[in-house]
């Protein structure tokens, strides 16, 4: 019999100038992602060449029944790495008939932060750090752990290697090639303290692509998952106890901070997120207070604070940063289920646009 | 289902410029190697052209939480036999932000004595054989052994072919072919007096290369049995009794040595290494004691005698030496757990340098 895999890896630029084109979007919990294909006339580089099209927000939580249409506006074009050949994965973002943005799209509002001029003009740029862990497929224990028991405590794990001590490595290559080859800015992997779990990393990028480019690497990685056979979790703490959590640490700088005299720029920056620490918090995901317990390298919730290589700080500023004079600095907030549309543009607002 | 597999074989040469770094570097414990990986500009043909880089020392035990960051620096480049294309293994060394090697990084002390003037000039060549055991993940018991049981005493399995006589042979040819494509020195490989161990030879390699090498041998190796799905061990006497254990025996040899009249050389080197025969056993692997009984192939680890052609002395020499008035010898104590920046260095240090 033909295989299934020659069939899905066949390459049809030789037969047709279609290409199929996959639009990707955000679901109703606001984390779900959700995506249908479509047949066009390729090849398409250009997102505004393509057409808007629409779903069933009914079946995503995102519209009522008798009303249940959503459309979608095509925001960014990446290329496909399963379909491979002139085919593309798009990030769209969800609007009303009427031309309003549902609730749920957080781009939106993170576009209007970026095209302020006054951001502009700083060209903010983001390293996300997105964590998560792989979890055995129906009993949603994590990846290497066994069945009913845990392994041996943290410390061998992380950026280890063997079998005993690295769960699930063929993932995290299949996805760091997959990131590359669709276009993903994917700066690095490596596996982490709690066995099971792992983290890439995105970056830098410029304003509101960091937000295009962590859906759609989050995209590529549950299709790969898919794949494997395991599923892939983006809860804060997915174990209770002695366990690592999973966050998305943001790494920042503006064109002021990394000129001559960016350090101060920095500290007056992270003064401002420290003024308005409860409004972050409460905007960088769903479970946090599980996650940021002042143990396992993590700050309190409730406290904000700030070091030097200090992993157990709100907010790091690397050794090379201090040394400098100038750089970048990490806010270790954020969870592994916060939504970076939300995250870069209210840091943004925040550092560069509010006043105390 | 587009297969991961392909996924994880895209070449990404044609697409784009980037290449895959992976950085590895040994951890807390001294045995432990740790890595993970960046994107950056390629091709890189040097490590001198690769950014230094850093890690989160609190988690391999190398630094206190509020002060966590290690620099990498890169050392040396090997190419990348899992990620192939233009993907390169680098392996590198520790240091504290303010530029002082860390407490467990052996290689700065060997550089500075491979650099002495007295040790470059006698062009030290050392030929390492690796010897490890294989074991069954989960139970963590010799590969091809029963659960509960042992095999045949030993006799039919050092060299063997046979399903019941040679255990886990894949591991070891995909590991050789890796090696040579990563343009490692290996010279060769065999099955080894106890089932289910086995030994690779790294050499002859100059200095430092020699240990580099091995390290990143090592690395391929528990990359490969974490594919397999098999637990690496270098413990030097895995199980107790009548069963051999694993060393990493030291082939060595100056310019001096080799040329005519070497054999006189090599007999004083003999000498000084016999005096300083305590400080060289507490530097040549942890639980070396469990190994060196006068049993199974060593010589009693309070005893240090050399002798031509015998496998139960701390030192051999082999008879085509003898013969032909020169050549090299075989340090038989190290450890399969040893530090081979540390052994060669100190074998260089105490034949070359050192004086009574």
């Amino acid at each position: 019999m033909a295989s299934l895999t020659d069939l899905v890896n066949l390459n049809l630029s030789d037969t047709t100038e279609k290409i199929i084109a996959e639009y990707i979007w955000i679901g109703g919990s606001g984390l779900d992602l959700r995506s249908k294909a479509r047949t066009l006339s390729g090849p398409v580089t250009d997102p505004s060449k393509l057409p808007k099209w629409n779903y069933d927000g009914s079946s995503t939580g995102q519209a009522p029944g008798e009303d249940s249409e959503v459309i979608l506006y095509p925001q960014a074009i990446f290329k496909d790495p399963f379909r491979r050949g002139n085919n593309i994965l798009v990030i769209c973002d969800c609007y009303t008939p009427a031309g309003e943005p549902i609730p749920t799209n957080k781009r939106y509002n993170a576009a209007k932060i970026f095209s302020n001029p006054e951001v502009t003009a700083e060209e903010p740029w983001y390293g996300i750090e997105q964590e998560y862990t792989l979890l055995q497929k129906d009993i949603n224990w994590p990846l290497g752990w066994p069945a009913g028991g845990f392994p041996g405590p943290q410390g061998p794990y992380y950026c280890g290697v063997g079998a005993d001590k690295s769960f699930g490595r063929d993932i995290v290559d299949a996805h760091y090639k997959a990131c590359l080859y669709a276009g993903i800015n994917i700066s690095g992997i490596n596996g982490e303290v709690m066995p099971g779990q792992w983290e890439f990393q995105v970056g830098p990028s410029v304003g509101i692509s960091s937000g295009d480019q962590i859906w759609v690497a989050r995209y590529i990685l549950e299709r790969i998952t898919e794949i494997a056979g395991v599923v892939v979790s983006f809860d804060p703490k997915p174990i209770p106890g002695d366990w690592n959590g999973a966050g998305a640490h943001c790494n920042y700088s503006t064109k002021s901070m990394r000129n001559d005299g960016g350090y101060e720029v920095i500290k007056s920056a992270i003064e401002k997120l420290k003024l308005r620490h409860k409004e972050h918090i409460a905007a960088y995901g769903e479970g946090n207070e599980r996650r940021l317990t002042g143990k396992h390298e993590t700050a309190d919730i409730n406290t904000f604070s700030w070091g030097v290589a200090n992993r157990g700080a709100s907010v790091r500023v690397g050794r090379e940063t201090e040394q400098n004079g100038k750089g970048y600095f990490e806010d270790r907030r954020p969870a592994s289920n916060m939504d970076p549309y939300v995250v870069t543009s209210m840091i943004a607002e925040t550092t560069i646009v509010w006043k105390p | 289902m587009a297969n991961l597999t392909d996924l994880v074989n895209l070449n990404l040469s044609e697409c784009t410029n980037m290449i895959i770094a992976e950085y590895i570097w040994v951890g807390g414990s001294g045995i432990d190697l740790r890595s993970k990986a960046r994107t950056v500009k390629g091709p890189i043909t040097d490590a001198s052209q690769l950014p230094k880089w850093n890690y989160d020392g609190s988690s391999t035990g190398q630094a206190p939480g509020e002060d966590s960051e290690v620099i990498l620096y890169p050392q040396a480049i090997f190419k990348d036999p899992f990620r192939r294309g233009d993907n390169i293994l680098v392996m590198c060394d520790c240091y504290t932000p303010q530029g002082q090697p860390i407490p467990t990084n052996k290689r700065h002390n060997a550089a500075k004595i491979f650099s002495h003037p007295a040790v470059a000039a006698e062009v030290p060549w050392y030929g390492i054989e690796q010897e490890y055991t294989l074991l069954q993940k989960d139970v963590n018991w010799p590969l091809g052994w029963p659960v509960g049981g042992y095999p045949g005493p030993q006799g039919p399995y050092y060299c063997s072919a046979g399903a019941d006589k040679a255990f886990g042979r894949d591991i070891v040819d995909a590991h050789y072919k890796a090696c040579l494509y990563s343009g490692i020195n290996i010279s060769g490989i065999n099955g080894e007096v106890m089932p289910g161990q086995w030994e690779f030879q790294v050499g002859p390699s100059v200095g430092i290369s020699a240990s580099d090498e091995i390290w990143v041998a090592r690395y391929i190796l528990e990359r490969i049995t974490e594919v397999a799905g098999v637990v690496l061990s270098l413990d030097p006497k895995p199980i107790m009794g009548d069963w051999n254990g694993a060393g990493a025996h030291t082939n060595f040899s100056t310019k001096s040595m080799r040329e005519p009249g070497g054999y006189e050389v090599i007999k004083k080197a003999i000498e000084k290494l016999g005096i300083r025969h305590a400080e060289h056993i507490a530097a040549y692997g942890e639980g070396n004691e469990r190994r060196l009984t006068g049993h199974h192939e060593t010589a009693d680890i309070n005893t240090f005698k050399w002798g031509v052609a015998n496998r139960g002395a701390s030192i051999r020499v082999g008879r085509d030496t003898e013969k032909e008035g020169k050549g090299y010898f075989e340090d038989r104590r190290p450890a399969s757990n040893m530090d081979p920046y540390v052994v060669t260095a100190m074998i260089a240090e105490t034949t070359l340098l050192w004086n009574p």
